[in-house]
Order: structure tokens, then C-alpha cells, then sequence
């Protein structure tokens, strides 16, 4: 039997009240894939990260990690709701970075780094020191790990941010949106980071994004949401170059032109 | 009208008294902060605590201190709750403070970002660190102001502890001024040591304030 894929939504649908977001979402992702979802607001994208970081529930479905289900365990054939310590154990697979930073704010670039990899993985403070440390390295931040967030511009918070995730050792990263509340011109700084870390790491990547140019060179597959389903979905070139759907064209070119 | 003599005798009964009443302000509103906080904790971490939580303080917050005094000094007893007066006092005083700060702390702990909670499950980081480490020292430094406040309005309502006779300072000056028949010297008095310990207590809280804004707000 081949390996499991890294992480599958099987017919998972979302609702808020009598919205429906997402609508029976089938979408399998193998490990080491790097995949851009794109599409307009509302369309239910960021949902999709919410949910397989368990930041929101499902209402109907299965995501599964490695094949085990993320908010269920099977007892007897059927799936149940699963309690804190199996989804803690399946969620410790997946990282998340997030538009809006969401950086401790009373702690140092440095300890924003070093919290999670101490109180729950158990390291000692010497050896998340050390961690925190080569992380801010590679993210270019090596001579600001004892500035506070308020003291760092947003491109400079964002690249602390994924060296905290990253620091939890994930097998999953997740970005959502996160050049989005960036100033124009420190967009870069953070897409290189996270083309490197794509590059130099056997990372399972998901990411929500505006920037159609990243998405394209970066991707190994592009999602299209449309209406909380996906619409199309394939290779960015081949996507980006001949949409076939009319959505998607429909978006493209409102994207495009709006530069 | 105003006997310096008689000051200068009635000044060390009403300075041992004047400790009295900050003794019951200090552990009364230790209990109030710790007491309170437990109670915000709680509403938080134990969403079936909020009803009970929220009727307790509607229910202490809707009656007057002086009748909850009397209420755990006089019906106390015939519950199998015998305390003398000055627990009695500090008990009542920091349980009714303690309503009205976990109202604070509560609003502390709304002032947080969402995207702290949500940070926090992104790093798989538990409940009890989420609020320890996260949560907590950023719900508390905005309201330190209010905290303050409710520590003068504690400190002035000791006096109501007179009426189940806890010797601070105007049970005291109400002694005093039965044994001589003079109660201008006395209450007098007792009304400076009050308006001073007040601007004292402002003073620090000022600088409490701003010591956490040094340490936390950036």
C-alpha cells in the first residue's frame, strides 16, 4: 500500500449559519507539494487553512493528517469527535502563518520563537535558544532577536512569525494571506523567505494568495475557489496561461488588470 | 475649637488604628485581585462556571458591603461561619472588590486580539499557557488604572467595618469621642489620614502603571 498523502479533505463542508462556505471539499495534498489557492474574497479559501489548523470546525467530512483524522478518531469503524490530546498530538504537524502577524507582542523577536518549542515540546531553554537562533538566521533577522515586535517593520514581524511556526519542526506550513497587510515594498522580503524555505526544506506547503506571480513560478499546483468549491485546479502554467474555466478566467483578468 | 493637647494625646490610639485599616485594605484587596481574576479565569476557561459566576457577582455587586458585613458577622455564626471581626471584614471587603475587579479583568481580557487565541493553537500551546504566557500579561497592563481605582475605593469604604467594631480608624474615633464628648480633633483627623493615604495611593498607582507600560505595552 503507498503512504498515505500528507493531508486530505475528504467532502468536508463548512457553514456559518445558513452560508454555506465550503461544499463537500475534496482536496488531497502530497507531501513535499506546494499549493497556491486562489480566488476571489469570500470564496472560502482562508476557511480551508482555518480549518485544517483547527482554528474553525467542519461540519461535515474528514481531514485527515497522514491519513489519521485531524478532529476524529475511528472507534469501531466509524469516526467520532476526537478529545484535546489526539488533536493536539495530529495538529502539532501543522504550522500557520497568518495575514495579520499575530506576534506576542511583550516578548522579543527571540522568545516569540522559543515559547511553544519549550512549554510544548519540552525543549530545554538552552536548545530553543539555539533553535530560535538558526531560524532568525535564515530568515535574515539574526541582529534583531532582541527587538519587539513593535520595534520591527511588518515585512521584518512576518519573517519572525515563520521562523516561530517553523520552529515546531511542521510538516505542514500554512500562509495565509501573508503579504497582504505588507507595504508594497516589503513583499519581497518575505515571498524569498518563503521561496527558500520551499527550496531547502521537504515542506508540505499550502497557501492562500493575492500574489499571482509568486503563485505561478512558486506552485506546484494552483487551486481556483469559486463559490466554496474548487473550480479548477492544475499545473500554474497551464492554469495561468489557458484557463478553462470561465471563473477563472473571469478572475484572472480582473486580477491582471488590476496589476 | 481646636485642642493641640488633646491631638497630640488621641495621636497614638489613631495611628495603631491607622494601621488597622491599611492592613485591611492591603489583604483585602489582595484578596480582591487574586479572587477576581480566579473568577475571570474561570469564565473563560470553564465556559459551565460563566452562570453561576455571573449570578455571584450580580448578587454582590447588587447589595451594599455594609450589608454583606453584618450578613457574614451576624448570620455567619448560624451557618457554622464563626470569624472574628476584623476576618470577617477582610473577607467581606475582598470578596465584594473582587466582583467588581474580575468585571475589570474580564474587559482586560476582551481588549486581546483574537489572533493571540488563534497564534496560540497554531503552536499547539495548552489552555493554561495560552493564558499564563499569552494571554494574561497582555489582558492585564491596560487595566491597571482601573485596578488602582478600585484600590482607593476599597481603602475608603473601610470604615464601614466600624459597624461590627474592627478597631481601624473610625471605630476608634467614634471611641474616642464618646469617652470625651469631643469629636472634632478626632474625625477630623481621620478624614486627613484618609485624604493622604488616598493621594499616596494614586501616587503609586501612577508609578506601577508606569513601570508595566515600560515592561509590556510597546
Amino acid at each position: 500500500m503507498s503512504e498515505p498523502p500528507m493531508v486530505s479533505f475528504e467532502n468536508v463542508t463548512k457553514r456559518y449559519g445558513s452560508l454555506t462556505v465550503l461544499d463537500g471539499l475534496n482536496l488531497t495534498i502530497s507531501r513535499g507539494e506546494k499549493v497556491a489557492i486562489i480566488g476571489p474574497s469570500g470564496s472560502g479559501k482562508t476557511t480551508v487553512l482555518r480549518m485544517l489548523m483547527t482554528l474553525e470546525t467542519i461540519d461535515g467530512g474528514v481531514i485527515r493528517v497522514e491519513g489519521e483524522p485531524l478532529t476524529h478518531t475511528e472507534r469501531q469503524g466509524r469516526l467520532v469527535p476526537a478529545n484535546l490530546a489526539h488533536i493536539r498530538k495530529v495538529r502539532a504537524k501543522i504550522g500557520m502563518v497568518f495575514q495579520s502577524f499575530n506576534l506576542f507582542p511583550h516578548m522579543t523577536a527571540l522568545h516569540n520563537c522559543m515559547e511553544a518549542p519549550v512549554k510544548v515540546l519540552g525543549l530545554s531553554r538552552a536548545e530553543a535558544e539555539a533553535r530560535a537562533a538558526d531560524l532568525l538566521e535564515m530568515v535574515g533577522l539574526s541582529n534583531r532577536r532582541d527587538y519587539y515586535p513593535s520595534q520591527l517593520s511588518g515585512g521584518q514581524q512576518q519573517r519572525v512569525a515563520i521562523a516561530r511556526a517553523l520552529a515546531m519542526r511542521p510538516r505542514v506550513m500554512l500562509f495565509d494571506e501573508v503579504t497582504s497587510a505588507l507595504d508594497p515594498e516589503l513583499v519581497g522580503e518575505v515571498l524569498q523567505v518563503i521561496r527558500k524555505l520551499g527550496e531547502e526544506h521537504d515542506l508540505t506547503m499550502l497557501m492562500v494568495t493575492h500574489q499571482m506571480g509568486f503563485a505561478r513560478e512558486f506552485a506546484d499546483r494552483v487551486c481556483f475557489f469559486y463559490e466554496g468549491r474548487i473550480c479548477e485546479e492544475g499545473e500554474p502554467k497551464a492554469f495561468f496561461q489557458n484557463p478553462q474555466n470561465e471563473r477563472s478566467r473571469q478572475f484572472l483578468r480582473a486580477v491582471l488588470e488590476a496589476g | 475649637m481646636w485642642d493641640w493637647a488633646f491631638t497630640l494625646e488621641i495621636l497614638p490610639a489613631l495611628a495603631r488604628a491607622a494601621v488597622i485599616t491599611v492592613e485591611v485594605t492591603i489583604l483585602g484587596f489582595l484578596i480582591a485581585l487574586t479572587l477576581g481574576l480566579a473568577l475571570a479565569v474561570c469564565r473563560i476557561a470553564l465556559p459551565w462556571t460563566r452562570l453561576p459566576i455571573s449570578l455571584l457577582v450580580e448578587l454582590i455587586r447588587s447589595t451594599p458591603l455594609l450589608i454583606q458585613i453584618f450578613f457574614l458577622y451576624f448570620v455567619g455564626p448560624s451557618f457554622g461561619l464563626t470569624l472574628d471581626a476584623m476576618t470577617t471584614g477582610v473577607l467581606a471587603v475582598g470578596v465584594h472588590y473582587a466582583t467588581y475587579c474580575s468585571e475589570v479583568y474580564r474587559a482586560g481580557f476582551e481588549s486581546v486580539p483574537r489572533g493571540q487565541w488563534e497564534a496560540s493553537v497554531a503552536l499547539n500551546l495548552g489552555r493554561a499557557t495560552t493564558l499564563r504566557d499569552v494571554i494574561i500579561p497582555q489582558a492585564i497592563p491596560p487595566v491597571v488604572p482601573a485596578l488602582g481605582n478600585y484600590l482607593v475605593a476599597l481603602f475608603k469604604e473601610t470604615p464601614l467595618l466600624s459597624a461590627i467594631a474592627v478597631l481601624e480608624l473610625m471605630q476608634t474615633a467614634k471611641i474616642i469621642g464618646s469617652q470625651t464628648f469631643r469629636y472634632t480633633e478626632p474625625i477630623t483627623l481621620v478624614g486627613l489620614f484618609f485624604l493622604a493615604m488616598s493621594l499616596v495611593s494614586a501616587w503609586a498607582i501612577r508609578r506601577v502603571e508606569a513601570g508595566i507600560n515600560r515592561r509590556y505595552r510597546r
